[in-house]
């Protein structure tokens, strides 16, 4: 029951980044050619958004609907967080998809976007596999 | 009831886009995510002395958010839509002539995002290499746009932060430097 919410949160999400042209390969190359306000645009208006819902439930001190009190994100810091995404953003100029927008732009009718889904598993896949080898890439 | 077939503003979207980070955590008390469903993907099939770390068993949910996601990629993309070219700016759209682009409907230019592609190296690099490093990108950052873009800024983490800018700087650099060559084959 609880997994249909999170589903239909899903909904939400994806039909906002549809019609918002988050998932566009258009809207993002005009993004890192610097010629369009649209996707800092939306960058600049969601994290004020999400800062300040974060204040009102931190000084709320709100609980989440199964009685857990909220806690706060928590991002570590290593290595990867500097080579890991800059990785990423090299595939997401080749995509024009970070991983929420491949989900949406399959769902949008793009079906080969399920090969760029499985390279981006076996991607996911080839990290864990090197860094279980070289356990320090992921902790270091 | 037009509003529904238009395209969002930055304005609409952006703020709505940000309200998803205290959706999911009055609901459940979870972080919005999605690239985690990638590495839990892994965790389902294969064994756990590689993907330590990645449990997926108390993370089901992130299966459903990814799965709605696309149900609202369907929603958006195919039923409420006026299948009109995306408004780029003119500079953008000069720049698509440029390179050839003659068809940009959509939410992906057809004629680079196709089956057949597939089977070009450009395609190839588009596609498949494209997909690759976004997998291995987020995984070795431990987050992408939603986790750390809009959720880890958000709660004003610094890791974040720098993971964000990483982001750009790398997409940045790749459109530049790389992308052209990439698109001339």
């Amino acid at each position: 029951m609880k997994n249909l919410t999170y589903l239909f949160l899903g909904v939400i999400f994806g039909f906002v980044l549809t019609k918002g042209e988050a998932i566009s390969w258009y809207r993002i190359q005009e993004m890192f050619h610097f010629q369009g306000f649209h996707m800092y645009g939306i960058f600049m208006t969601a994290v004020p958004t999400g800062a300040l819902s974060l204040l009102i439930i931190k000084g709320m001190k709100l609980r989440a609907a199964n009685g857990e009190l909220i806690s706060m994100p928590r991002k570590e810091y290593s290595p990867g967080v500097v080579f890991g995404s800059l990785i990423f953003g090299f595939g997401w100029a080749l995509t024009g998809a970070c991983p929420g927008p491949i989900y949406a732009q399959i769902g949008a009718g793009y079906g080969v976007v399920i090969v760029t889904l499985l390279s981006a598993i076996l991607g996911a896949f080839a990290f864990m596999l090197i860094s279980a080898g070289f356990p320090r890439l992921k902790t270091a | 009831m037009d509003f529904l077939y238009e395209p969002w503003p930055w304005y609409v979207a952006g703020p709505l886009i940000g309200l998803m980070v205290p959706l999911l955590l009055l609901v459940g008390n979870k972080k919005l995510g999605i690239s985690s469903s990638l590495r839990q993907v892994c965790s389902l099939v294969i064994p756990s002395a590689i993907t330590s770390g990645y449990d997926w068993k108390g993370n089901v949910w992130n299966f459903f958010f990814a799965g709605g996601v696309l149900i609202g990629g369907f929603l958006g993309g195919q039923v409420f839509t006026m299948h009109e070219p995306v408004a780029v700016s003119a500079e953008t759209s000069a720049y698509f002539d440029s390179i050839g682009l003659a068809d940009t409907s959509g939410i992906l230019p057809a004629e680079l995002f196709n089956w057949q592609a597939l089977t070009t190296l450009k395609g190839f690099m588009l596609i498949v290499i494209g997909g690759f490093f976004v997998g291995f990108g987020t995984t070795w950052a431990r987050g992408c746009t939603s986790g750390h873009g809009i959720l880890g800024l958000s709660a004003l983490q610094w890791p974040s932060l720098i993971a964000t800018a990483s982001f750009f700087i790398g997409g940045i650099l790749f459109t530049h430097l790389i992308l052209p060559y990439i698109l001339a084959l």
